[in-house]
């Protein structure tokens, strides 16, 4: 069983706490972490706290609101990615949430001065794909094209891992981070090529079937290589800056701007690039791009591998705020999924504007209900398929 | 001189029926070929399965080189070119956008050909702006055309360029048609016009049943009882007193 439901993601209750006992540092579970915020995972899950109702002023509404904004950048960054990578591909990628807790989880294993395991598995994708691009570019496989197969699956990764072995036992957290995001992104192309691209012309069930089968195998491949234990990274910044009745964290500031950077460069790379156009065209009309000669391939390990990178990136912001084990993307995952969904798996804006509205949601469901928490944000999907489907009008099949 | 795009035996079917049944075709560099044929004949599939849209029993070769196992990149890549049936635009997209991912396969090293482009097609420099999508159908066949060409494709196949145009615009199509001839570029049409057509083109082939049924310099298929009782009767007198008439 993977992505047990009371692994929570338990932002704003321990803000709510930091609060109090602030400035507070992150570490390895069990450090001084308000004990509220984080379950262990092998706990059952919590009686459901006080039912008297508490009162709200006018403070712990901003808090709320302030600790919904903050997890809804992060839900928006996979809102994103998995409106990116199903327009592109059809593909709903399930697996994204193992990018994020690989990206949390390699990181803070350069932080606590190990190895992290992911780069073993960088080198092993590579090699799958390798094979993968081989099998599939066999009746055109030139000498140049196979230079390019060989430097992309097998080069590219194995300068990654050697990357890891020269910089030192612990590279300090801006190195770490670059290195983080050099290890998981590739693994989105690789990825697509070993498990995607054989699938390309099947219909979006068979695809969500190969997601499901994805997901598995890569949280199953993150419990090896990190182990059932939970990590936390230091934030990316200790200051609490008061801005009126609040106190605003430089983490939070961080996420805000991370993420806004993330939308801006998706902006510029759709709207001005001629890459990002060819993106944008195969998802319009998959026959139309292909016969101006965007492959199909290419758009898919593209777009899985900004996936990648983003969920990588999402890892690495939430990684201090919360205790991630190697199965607690999925949840996280599932709510940028709800989003997405919410914006109809099409549009960009929507679904960044759900997630900040998944972000509140469970904001103020975690003050009043803690332990519905995920029960009330999975439910808000209910009234919105309710209304997609009300107005919804058939959709004539165009392509 | 050989034959830039060579297909001997070419069979497609769909499920257990046969569409397009042991087709030979041959298109000279420079020359303009039009495939003639009904209704349900045959031609878009013939022309899907040259470009790799659909799969194909036969043997094809473009420029001296067999092509048959190509995916549609990499025949875009050798210098086939579709204007498909249904056009298959990028309708949310600009029509600028539209040009531009038409040359994509030069990646960005293509600048100025996009001017020569809205030379050729002054209507598409107003509308640069407007979503393909939102296009007359007139404009959007010219988008159509004009997309391809970004590709600088050296054999260009154009499936019902004139459908849906008025009679003035079909000249021009095949003013256009003729002008890519003097440029170099080959062109295998398919056309229901089949005057428009055999006007232009230099050869041609009639389909029948998915078969090729007859074949022949254009001026002699002109003079084929056959093809005059078939294809340029009633209906082709009808189109050539409109074009007087707009003429
Ligand atoms: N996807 C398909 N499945 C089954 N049969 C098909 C399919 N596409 C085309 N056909 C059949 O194959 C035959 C040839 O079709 P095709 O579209 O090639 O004709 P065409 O010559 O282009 O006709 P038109 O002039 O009307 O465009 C027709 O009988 C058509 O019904
Ligand atoms: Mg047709």
């Amino acid at each position: 069983m993977t992505g047990a439901p009371w692994i929570s993601v338990a932002l704003p209750l321990s803000r709510l706490a930091a609060l109090a006992t602030l400035p507070r540092r992150g570490g390895k579970v069990g450090a001084a972490v308000p004990s509220k915020t984080i379950r262990t995972r092998h706990s059952a899950p919590p009686e459901p706290t006080s039912r008297t109702p508490r009162p709200v002023d006018s403070t712990i509404l901003l808090l709320l609101v302030q600790d919904g904004v903050v997890n809804g950048a992060i839900y928006a960054l996979i809102a994103l990615s998995l409106v990116l990578v199903f327009t592109v591909t059809r593909v709903i990628l399930i697996p994204q949430g193992e990018f994020v807790a690989y990206g949390a989880l390699t990181l803070a294993a350069f932080e606590a001065g190990h190895r992290p395991g992911t780069v073993g598995l960088l080198l092993a994708l590579g090699a799958a794909a390798f094979v993968a691009d081989l099998a599939a570019g066999r009746h055109t496989l030139d000498a140049r094209s196979l230079g390019a197969i060989a430097l992309r699956d097998l080069v590219l990764p194995a300068a990654i891992a050697g990357a890891t072995l020269v910089v030192p036992e612990k590279p300090g957290l801006l190195v770490g981070i670059l290195l983080t995001l050099a290890i998981v992104t590739p693994m989105g192309a690789y990825l697509h090529a070993v498990a995607y691209r054989p699938l390309e012309h099947a219909s979006v069930l068979v695809l969500l079937v190969a997601s499901v089968g994805c997901h598995l195998a890569l949280t199953g491949l993150g419990l090896v290589f990190f182990g059932a234990e939970g990590s936390r990274t230091p934030p990316l910044s200790d200051a609490m800056i008061p801005a009126g009745p609040l106190v605003v964290s430089g983490q939070s500031l961080w996420m805000l701007a991370l993420t806004a950077a993330i939308i801006l460069g998706l902006w510029t790379f759709f709207g001005l690039t001629l890459i990002g156009k060819a993106l944008m065209a195969t998802a319009v009309n998959r026959l139309g791009a292909r016969l101006m000669g965007i492959a199909p391939s290419m758009a898919g390990r593209l777009s899985f591998s900004v996936a990648a990178f983003i969920g990588a990136l999402s890892g690495i912001l939430v990684a201090p705020l919360t205790t991630i084990y190697y199965d607690t993307g999925f949840l996280i995952g599932l709510k940028g999924f709800v989003a997405a969904i919410i914006g109809g798996l099409a549009s960009y804006p929507g679904a960044a504007l759900a997630a900040v509205l998944v972000g509140i949601i469970e904001a103020f469901s975690s003050f009043h209900a803690s332990a519905f928490k995920e029960v009330i944000v999975f439910m808000a999907i209910i009234p919105v398929l309710l209304w997609r489907s009300l107005r919804s009008h058939p959709v004539e099949d165009d392509e | 001189m050989s034959a830039l795009l060579d297909a001997s035996g070419v069979t497609v079917c769909y499920g257990k029926i046969e569409a397009v049944r042991d087709v030979g075709l041959r298109v000279e560099p420079g020359q303009v070929v039009t495939v003639l044929g009904a209704n349900g004949a045959g031609k878009t599939t013939l022309l899907s399965a040259l470009m790799g849209v659909l799969p194909a029993r036969g043997a094809v070769t473009f420029d001296g080189r067999p092509i048959g196992r190509l995916s549609i990149e990499a025949r875009v890549g050798a210098g086939l070119g579709l204007i498909p049936e249904r056009r298959e635009l990028f309708s949310t997209m600009t029509v600028e956008d539209n040009l531009r991912l038409g040359a994509f396969r030069f990646g960005r090293r293509e600048r100025g050909s996009l001017d020569g482009m809205f030379a050729l097609f002054p209507r598409l420099k107003e509308r640069r702006r407007q979503l393909a999508g939102t296009l007359s159908g007139g404009e959007r066949q010219m988008l159509a055309m004009a997309r391809a060409l970004m590709g600088r494709p050296r054999l260009l196949m154009l499936d019902e360029p004139s459908l849906g145009l008025a009679p003035l615009i079909v000249a021009e199509v095949m003013r256009t048609v003729a002008s890519l001839r003097d440029q170099g570029v080959s062109v295998l049409l398919v056309e229901q016009n089949a005057r428009a057509a055999l006007r232009v083109a230099d050869y041609g082939y009639v389909l029948d049943g998915g078969a090729v049924v007859l074949e022949g310099p254009s001026r002699v298929l002109e003079a084929d009882a056959r093809v005059v009782e078939t294809y340029l009767g009633v209906l082709a007198a009808e189109t050539g007193a409109q074009e007087a008439r707009a003429g």
